[in-house]
């Protein structure tokens, strides 16, 4: 790495901000010991209790568009004025299709929007805030919508299983002086490493086992974590509340103690033992959660990771609106508390994995 | 492959938009171009909330083909609260069990899929009224 | 609108001469055509081998089940009537008495002397996920079908709304079974001619909660067919006691169940037996037999609350009272309706029209209803949105 005279972090002319946040978690959880009791695991082997499972109504599209509602209730603007609608997620229902025009239809955007999809494992979510960002804090438009979110794919049997969950986070960003969380800065960290990736027309995705760790997850989270604190000469100890990636409780936990985050900072975002790793919804829901109890003025580390390999680091610090604006949708808990247990079988039926033809 | 018929109806089938008639005030869904209750012209949109009550239900066990795949599901009348009333399934009932006047709330969900290649249909569908687990 | 029915009344009588009837059930070896041919050669027959100039064919299903449309040209080509007008009537379950209407308005506009109306319907060359599809077709299918209704959870729907309004026993509406099945053991066409008791309703496995086996019909194969003539004043010609159509009406309401003011009342079953009443010049005591749609029992009650012969949430009483036996008050069903004789979809209407017309001619057999002189026949289209009424007679002297 060169070292900059300009610090490398992506910083937008006009303050850009979090007008409004929206979670979605299903319904549906598959305990571990499921998962355990069907592929005969040895016990012990999991650190976290369950997932999120979607429905047999539900995909990434209709999971988007209630965050997105969400989203848009904190809000309270007009729809209309929302000039880009991202999507980011590894389980789009359409190979060919975007989900974006289905959500921004639904949610009253269309037509005079941008509509995508966006694309890059599990920080596809944070992607779409990054260009959001800049489409924001260049003027271009006054809202844009960043959706993360997943239906997380594991092979039956593949360790995988155990915490591929479903859920996401939808964010309108819009001016700072209007939002409920301002974005200091922003910084982005991509290398080119195969860790996990699926093949196209692939159901499961492919994972180095433990490739995916030291130079994959633990190297790009330190690195963009790392490299934009310094930029804007913050510390952990600046900061209430820290959200990472979490494909499991030990990475985001590990990672947090290496940049010298203590636990109490990222508890309230670590949501992996309860609705599992939700992919590109993963890192964002974990912040809903934190924006769901965060005091005005506190600052949150945001970092996530995708596999490939990169990771999206965010500095951001909440404002006075956030206390009323969080009440105008459901907490990421409200999700979390409506749970309703399922087993093995139910959730091969519902994920598919029981074919009727 | 209805491809066309399904896109004329997103905007009721998405957002619950109907019509509420300049005439007479009655609030209209799903949309149509008279107002059922005064005959005259209404094409005025009005956005429903989304909530409303169960008026009366069932589980349809045998299902007609396309939905074999969500069999057994709930399928209810709804009264909105602006009124009017509407055939929509109930859906993430969990181990909640449907009584009449139940309050639900709209949600949009997957209707059905014309067959593993076919467009996936997207429409309302109503689940229990999400209730706050940590309060304000 | 009444003014011109009445006026209606100034024409000839028209007469069912003769009727033809397949019995109801799966029919492995023959085709829809082969079912009409059936029905028709039995009525042509009953009709002292009479031609008809026009055919009217009531069918619900074909398109779906058969892949045939122009089903009546087929017919009656089929039959050996080529060259006659053909034309099929469709409007869910109340296509038979549609088709009737049609070929009364034929025959009374005089433009059509003789005229057979027909009702097929074969059903079991489809599984039973295509038939429940083709089935749906008779709600509204952007607004009901798209959401996985079917005609048997519109029942259960109307049903379980019916018992929570009326705080009525769960198995009250038992004996509108009870009464089918009596009915059906002395019927030849019936699909099943077996009693039950009120232990068989209350052990029945569920359909669609609250509708259970035997509040459901059971839908197969079947044909029916009336031979209708424009009375010509020389009544010795007919083979039977004349019975004429006195009063007919069809009415139509919104499609969609929701989008009725109260999903409870039969608007149309309502409105068209009023003017069949009016035309009629009858009363409701006049009334000797009410053959109604009884494709799930929840219809049957609430069929006799819209057309008059209970107050509203009070026609399950009549069930239970024993009002609808054949010895009753008010019969219903009296060859075992749509639940025992077997519902035959589009169909059914001609089945109810031709077991009327045996009534009143005297020819029921075991299932006679004594000195039954005046029937009342319904269809229903779907949840209610086409009903089409008739009110037949047997002509004094005949």
């Amino acid at each position: 790495m060169t070292d900059h005279k300009v610090p490398p972090i992506l910083k937008p002319i006009r303050d850009v901000g979090i007008v409004g946040y929206g979670a979605y978690i299903p319904r549906y959880r598959l305990p571990a010991r499921e998962v355990a009791r069907i592929w005969r695991a040895g016990g012990g082997g999991t650190l976290f209790e369950e997932k999120a499972v979607s429905g047999l109504d539900e995909d990434v599209i209709t999971m988007s568009i209630e965050a997105a509602r969400n989203a848009l209730a904190r809000a309270g603007i007009d729809p209309d004025e929302i000039r880009a609608v991202w999507v980011g997620s590894e389980s789009h229902p359409y190979s060919v299709k975007p989900t974006s025009t289905v959500v921004a239809e639904a949610i009253g955007a269309t037509p005079h929007t941008q509509a995508a999809d966006w694309e890059f494992a599990c920080k596809a979510g944070t992607e779409a805030i990054q260009a959001a960002i800049g489409f924001v804090g260049s003027e271009m438009a006054r809202f844009a919508l960043a959706i993360g979110m997943d239906t997380a794919q594991g092979r039956p049997g593949d360790p995988l299983e155990y915490t591929a969950g479903a859920g996401g986070a939808a964010y309108l960003l819009g001016p700072a002086e209007i939002s409920l969380a301002t974005i200091e800065s922003s910084y982005s960290f991509a290398t080119d490493t195969p860790d996990f990736f699926r093949r196209a027309n692939e159901k499961y995705p492919e994972h180095g086992e433990r490739f995916t760790g030291e130079p994959a997850y633990f190297k790009h989270i330190t690195s963009a974590a790392q490299t934009l604190m310094q930029a804007i000469n913050a510390s952990p100890s600046d900061y209430q509340h820290v959200v990472f990636h979490q494909p499991n409780s030990k990475f985001p936990q590990r990672v947090g103690r290496t940049l010298g985050f203590k636990p109490e900072q990222i508890e309230t975002g670590l949501l992996v033992p309860l609705i599992g790793n939700t992919y590109a919804g993963s890192a964002l829901v974990g912040l809903t959660a934190v924006l769901d109890i965060a005091e005005p003025g506190d600052r949150i580390l945001l970092v996530s990771y995708g596999s490939g390999a990169g990771s999206d680091a965010f500095s951001l610090r909440t404002t006075e609106l956030l206390p009323e604006r969080r009440n105008q949708a459901p907490y990421t808990q409200d999700y979390i508390a409506r749970r309703t247990e399922i087993d093995y079988a139910t959730y091969a039926r519902f994920r598919g994995k029981l074919t009727m033809k | 492959m209805e491809a066309s018929r399904h896109w004329r109806l997103k905007q009721e089938r998405y957002t619950l938009m109907g019509e509420i008639c300049p005439h007479c005030k009655e609030k209209i869904f799903p949309p149509r171009d008279f107002c059922p209750a005064c005959g005259e012209d209404a094409r005025n949109l009005f956005q429903f909330s989304g909530r409303g009550e169960v008026y009366s239900f069932t589980t349809v066990y045998q299902a007609p083909a396309g939905y074999e795949e969500n069999a057994p599901y709930t399928i209810a009348l709804v009264r909105l609260e602006e009124g009017p009333m509407l055939t929509a399934q109930l859906t993430d009932m969990g181990d909640e069990t449907v009584e009449i006047g139940m309050p639900v709330e709209m949600v949009t969900r997957r209707l059905r899929s014309d067959g593993e290649r076919g467009m996936l249909v997207y429409g309302y569908k109503f689940r229990p009224q999400l209730a706050r687990a940590i309060s304000a | 609108m009444i003014a011109m029915e009445k006026k209606k009344k100034a024409l000839s009588d028209i007469i069912i001469v003769g009727i033809g009837m397949t019995p109801v059930g799966e029919h492995w070896g023959k085709s829809i055509r082969e079912l009409a041919l059936d029905a028709i050669t039995a009525a042509r027959s009953d009709a002292a081998g009479l031609k008809p100039q026009a055919i009217f064919v009531a069918n619900m299903l074909a398109p779906y089940l058969s892949g045939q449309t122009q089903l009546a040209a087929l017919l009656a080509d089929f039959a050996g009537l080529r060259g006659i007008e053909a034309v099929t009537l469709e409007a869910a379950g109340a296509s038979g008495g549609i088709a009737l209407r049609q070929a009364y308005l034929a025959l009374a506009s005089g433009l059509v002397d003789t005229a057979l109306v027909v009702g097929v319907e074969k059903v079991t060359d489809r599984s039973s996920a295509e038939l429940e599809a083709a089935l749906s077709t008779a709600s509204d299918a952007d607004h009901e079908a798209v959401h996985g209704i079917t005609s048997t959870a519109q029942a259960a729907i109307l049903m379980r709304r019916y018992i929570y309004e009326n705080n009525m026993p769960a198995d009250a509406l038992a004996y509108f079974s009870i009464n089918a099945h009596t009915n059906a053991v002395t019927n030849p066409n019936a699909m099943y001619r077996r009693a039950i008791q009120i232990e068989d309703y209350t052990h029945a496995s569920m359909v669609s909660e609250p509708v259970n086996m035997f509040d459901a019909a059971p839908i197969a194969d079947g044909a029916a067919a009336l031979f209708l003539v424009r009375d010509d004043g020389s009544p010795n010609m007919l083979p039977h006691p004349r019975v004429r159509i006195a009063a007919s009406a069809a009415i139509s309401t919104a499609v969609a169940l929701h989008d009725r003011t109260d999903p409870l009342e039969l608007y149309t079953s309502a409105e068209s037996s009023k003017l069949t009443l009016q035309q009629a010049g009858l009363k409701h005591d006049d009334i000797d037999l009410f053959e109604l749609h009884d494709q799930y029992s929840v219809y049957a009650a609430l069929s006799l609350e819209a057309v008059g012969f209970a107050e509203r949430g009070q026609g399950w009483r009549l069930a239970l009272d024993g009002a609808i036996s054949r010895s009753g008050r008010i019969p219903i069903c009296t060859f075992g309706g749509s639940k025992a004789r077997g519902d035959t979809g589009g169909a059914t209407g001609v089945y109810q029209l031709a077991e009327a017309t045996l009534q009143l001619q005297g020819r029921a057999g075991e299932n006679q209803i004594a000195n039954a002189k005046i029937a009342m026949v319904q269809c229903l289209g779907g949840t209610g949105a086409t009903a089409a009424t008739h009110i037949l007679e047997l002509v004094d002297g005949s």
